[in-house]
């Protein structure tokens, strides 16, 4: 069964009809095109697939579609700035080092993200919750989790 | 010591930017403009003769646009030992084997088209311990080797041996001997992409394929050779590298998806692309291979090593890959790391019904060194030497050679050991009772390139442009690692401009120079002595050029100069005088002349000098080309002899840990991990490299295990294969880095990818031992495995 939907994504109204069946990520990189958010198990279980829905991030691998009708959705391209600025967050990331093969760098991105939005002052422990569903292989996690305590810091200060 | 401008400092990655931003492509996020998506039908039975195979109803179900199998399409043979089949006919010899393949208008058309297919099957009996298989009588899995000649067993046709010294006389000067036998588990790669490829065929019959390799010159010949078997001798492949979401060897060899693709690109005559879901990676995916190792070492009264005796055996699974020379890297450690002069070592390899296997990051030497130094700690308390010092009593030393032939440049393992002692507080020993231990564990790995295939070499070309850009085309792989970072400094540093103004084309056969693939902690060392080699060709180039364009071009800066400010005087200085090649510095993109005046108008900028090269009559554009071939051999495996790498990486791992008895759960305390990498290149990038290599470490000491069943994979997913994940990195780890200077190396480093996984989990596995008392021989240590273990104890 075909439907259409609509919501906010990375702050436009967009429509799209799709297979009731979708979840948010197949609408998110067919229809929609970005291709930021990445697939990596479908099964909700290394969170590459992480985007934000009304505040909360999520595994769109598994969020159904439909659901996110009249709803808003930040995905990692809704976190540059205008000019070819990247965010506080990516830029931590990119100082950092904390990227390498950079698959899971999105879902990482938008898990401490919809963290640091909500939690200005965020102790490593939860910074650490936050990021328990997001797997990487490359870093062994340590500069990621420089990283977001880094955006914290830089976050205040641009308050 | 020379004053570096960009190595050693710290460089954030120049395709950071795109993958923070969610830009960077991966084969997932490539489309070519009418694609198809190709499906596999896999074996249902892991030994078993084809009987029937019935696709009409997936051939008549819409938006199908090709089903092709073993009997419609030519055969292409491919594989290490060219044992392996894309598509199999007569019988599958594993659960992974590819019976048919449907190309679909989209993914789920072609996954339902799979379910439609219907094959028959006569099963045969299984084998799936390389135990069973090696039984007299058992069922063969090759009834006939790639030429068609019969074959009596499943002993896999390749040999690694080496004999040195004297063994019974090593054995007669030992005190204390020591003998164990350790086993290692399949363990899978787990990029977090998973492997894919598209395949498109042009008019001409020449074939672009956008591959997730590691080895796209080796992958073009192999493709080649696929194209002339399906009756297009002499046309071409072109390998093209998008971004890969990781690697770690699983990219070293070509897969049978590939060849699939490329069948049903030539069949429906559209590009084709194939990727695999998480839960085919898991179980069609080749992992890394198990291994059983048995060692005896002993040492005299002083703890002087005076023999090691090493048999290993591994599970080849039922096909041959790259992946089977795992033992030409196990000599290494084997015949080298610490000093020892009488040594004995075997390989054999067995073919059964299991998965397939391949390289994975280390090539065998995570698994030997698993043995080795779990062995050295039990000899050493044989001897009642500490642990520590009975390693440092058999260090290796610079500038010696090793019984296989491996000619050690610098070495320091024994700063590794001592920094690792030093940061463990090593001497101060826990109290019995508290059940907390320390442990460590070194390594030897290939640090200089890595000759296992008749050329070793890596070209590379830079190209100047009119704006000063320097674009370079490399046929190494970035997979993650940071090749294209380090690449970047190496070139900016040598040649002598900015590294913004440094361009990495991507990987490309048909633009980059021939490079024998990314692997062996090779990468940073080929791609940067290879930039180092061309930028000086360049500077030379360029500095003879301006000889007579410097000159001409720092008048007119004069001439500028002197009309806005009249009153300028210039020094008193000939510059066609000093305009000679040998007085050019190039600095920042800047030539000026040595030692000369400090003017800002003798300060000229590269771009002005190189289109004042370019444009006028007969005039030139810069580039060069350099094939960098390291000083290394090619070993005779057969013998296990040469000198296989230009260089070999140290390092000492340690470990503290605390051990719940009740549970048998072990807490790392903390890990230090100390290597010798000759220079350091980008701090960022190397603490990546060595964070992320032990967690990998970390995950095959504690919980990594492809857990395999008659064949069949129990666990594809990463609910029930646990890799690490933020939580279980939760701990200090101090990374020492050890500067020798390597003379090979390029500005003095060494491959560092590999090393800081391997000697992970025996330092663990040694400090449990001295936190309870039980000594982990199998791998993953868990914690059924340790309370088994205490049981037995008391």
């Amino acid at each position: 069964m075909k439907k259409e939907i609509s919501f906010t994504l990375n702050g436009s109204e967009v429509s799209v009809t799709i297979d009731e069946h979708l979840c948010l990520i197949d609408v998110l990189r067919g229809p929609l095109g970005q291709t930021g958010t990445n697939e990596g198990c479908r099964e909700g279980e290394c969170g590459a697939c992480t985007v934000i829905v009304d505040g909360r991030a999520v595994n769109s691998c598994l969020y159904p579609a439909l659901e996110v009708e009249g709803k808003n959705v930040t995905t990692i391209e809704g976190l540059q700035e205008p000019n070819q600025k990247l965010s506080i967050i990516q830029q931590a990331f990119v100082d950092h080092g904390a990227i390498q093969c950079g698959f899971c760098t999105p879902g990482m991105i938008m898990s401490a993200k919809a963290l640091l939005d909500t939690n200005q002052n965020p102790t490593e422990d939860e910074i650490r919750d936050v990021l328990l569903g997001n797997l990487c292989r490359c870093t062994g996690y340590v500069q990621i989790v420089e990283a977001v305590k880094q955006a914290v810091v830089q976050l205040k200060n641009k308050k | 010591m020379t004053n570096f401008h960009y190595i050693g400092k710290e460089a954030s990655r120049p395709d950071g930017p795109d993958k923070a931003a969610g830009k960077a492509l991966y084969i997932q996020d490539l489309q070519r403009p009418g694609m198809l998506y190709g499906k596999i039908k896999f074996s249902d039975f892991p030994h078993a003769r084809i009987k029937h195979i019935d696709t009409s109803k997936a051939e008549r179900l819409t938006g199908v646009r090709a089903v092709i199998t073993a009997f419609n399409t030519p055969e292409i043979r491919l594989g290490f030992m060219r044992d392996n089949f894309a598509l199999k006919k007569d019988k599958v010899r594993q659960y992974r084997d590819e019976i048919v393949a449907v190309a679909a208008i989209d993914p789920e058309i072609a996954a339902e088209a799979t379910e439609l297919i219907k094959v028959e099957y006569e099963p045969l009996p299984g084998l799936f311990s390389p135990h069973e298989a090696m039984k007299e009588g058992a069922p063969l899995v090759h009834e006939t080797d790639p030429q068609g000649n019969s074959r009596t067993d499943n002993l896999v046709p390749l040999q690694f041996h080496h004999e040195s010294g004297d063994l019974e006389a090593g054995k007669r000067a030992a005190k204390h001997v020591v003998e164990g036998t350790f086993t290692t588990p399949m363990v899978q790669q787990c990029c977090m992409g998973t492997a894919g490829c598209i395949a498109e065929l042009d008019m001409n019959s020449n074939l672009t394929i956008w591959a997730k390799t590691q080895i796209p010159f080796l992958a073009q010949r192999d493709f080649n050779r696929a194209l002339s078997d399906m009756g297009l001798a002499g046309k071409n492949a072109r390998v093209i590298v998008p971004t890969l979401g990781g690697s770690f060897g699983s990219g070293l060899d070509t897969h049978c998806y590939e060849y699939i693709a490329i069948l049903l690109a030539f069949r429906t005559g559209y590009p084709v692309k194939i990727v695999y879901t998480r839960a085919e990676e898991f179980a069609n995916l080749s992992p890394r291979q198990s291994s059983t190792t048995k060692i005896i070492q002993g040492c005299d009264q002083n703890g002087k090593l005076t023999f090691r005796h090493v048999e290993v055996l591994q599970d080849n699974g039922a096909y041959t890959s790259w992946g089977a020379t795992y033992p030409s890297v196990m000599m290494m450690p084997a015949t080298s790391l610490y000093r020892i002069s009488n040594v004995y070592f075997n390989a054999q390899l067995v073919y059964t019904n299991n998965t397939y296997c391949q390289a994975m990051r280390g090539y065998g030497n995570p698994e030997f060194t698993w043995a080795l130094e779990s062995n050295m700690d039990k000899l050493a308390e044989e001897a009642r030497i500490d642990p520590f010092d009975f390693r440092m009593l058999n260090s290796n030393k610079p500038n010696e050679t090793t019984p296989m032939g491996l000619k050690i440049s610098t070495c320091g393992l024994k700063e590794c050991l001592e920094t690792v002692a030093q940061k463990l507080n090593w001497k101060k020993r826990h109290k019995k009772g508290k059940h907390r231990g320390k442990g460590l564990a070194s390594l030897i790995h290939v640090g200089g390139g890595a000759r296992i295939y008749r050329s070793d070499a890596s070209g590379l070309i830079l190209k100047l442009d009119d704006f000063g850009n320097v674009n370079v085309y490399h046929g190494g792989v970035e997979m993650g690692q940071g090749l294209h970072s380090v690449l970047t400094l190496a070139v900016a540093e040598a040649l002598g401009v900015s590294s913004e103004k440094v361009l990495i084309n991507p990987t490309d056969t048909g633009t980059c120079p021939w490079d024998v693939g990314t692997h062996a902690s090779r990468g940073a060392f080929m791609a940067c002595n290879a930039a180092i080699l061309a930028a000086n060709k360049l500077r030379d180039k360029i500095f003879g050029l301006a000889e007579v364009f410097y000159p001409q071009e720092v008048e007119k800066n004069l001439k500028k100069l002197k009309k806005k400010n009249p009153n300028y005087k210039p020094p008193d200085f000939d510059v066609i005088k000093a305009a000679r090649r040998e007085n050019f510095e190039l600095q920042d993109g800047f030539i000026f002349i040595k030692d000369g005046p400090q003017e800002s108008w003798l300060r000229l900028e590269l771009a002005r000098l190189l289109r004042a090269i370019h444009f006028r009559n007969q005039g030139q554009m810069l580039t060069t080309e350099v094939f960098y071939d390291p000083p290394n051999e090619l070993p005779d495996f057969k013998k296990g002899f040469g000198n296989i790498s230009a260089t070999y990486a140290f390092g000492t791992q340690g470990a503290e840990v605390e051990v719940d008895t009740e549970t048998g759960e072990v807490k790392i305390l903390k890990m230090v991990a100390a290597h010798d990498v000759g220079k350091v290149l980008n701090p960022q990038a190397l603490k990546g490299q060595m964070y992320g290599a032990l967690a990998q470490g970390i995950g095959y000491a504690f919980y990594e295990e492809l857990l395999s069943q008659q064949g069949k994979i129990l666990n594809p997913n990463f609910r029930d294969y646990k890799i690490p994940r933020v939580y279980e990195m939760d701990f200090p780890i101090e990374l020492e880095f050890i500067e020798s200077n390597d003379r090979f190396g390029p500005f003095g480093a060494k491959g560092v990818a590999e090393p800081g996984l391997v000697p992970t989990a025996p330092a663990i596995a040694n400090a449990i031992y001295d936190a309870i008392g039980v000594r982990i021989h199998d791998l993953p240590i868990t914690p059924d495995k340790v309370l088994a273990a205490l049981k037995k104890l008391k």
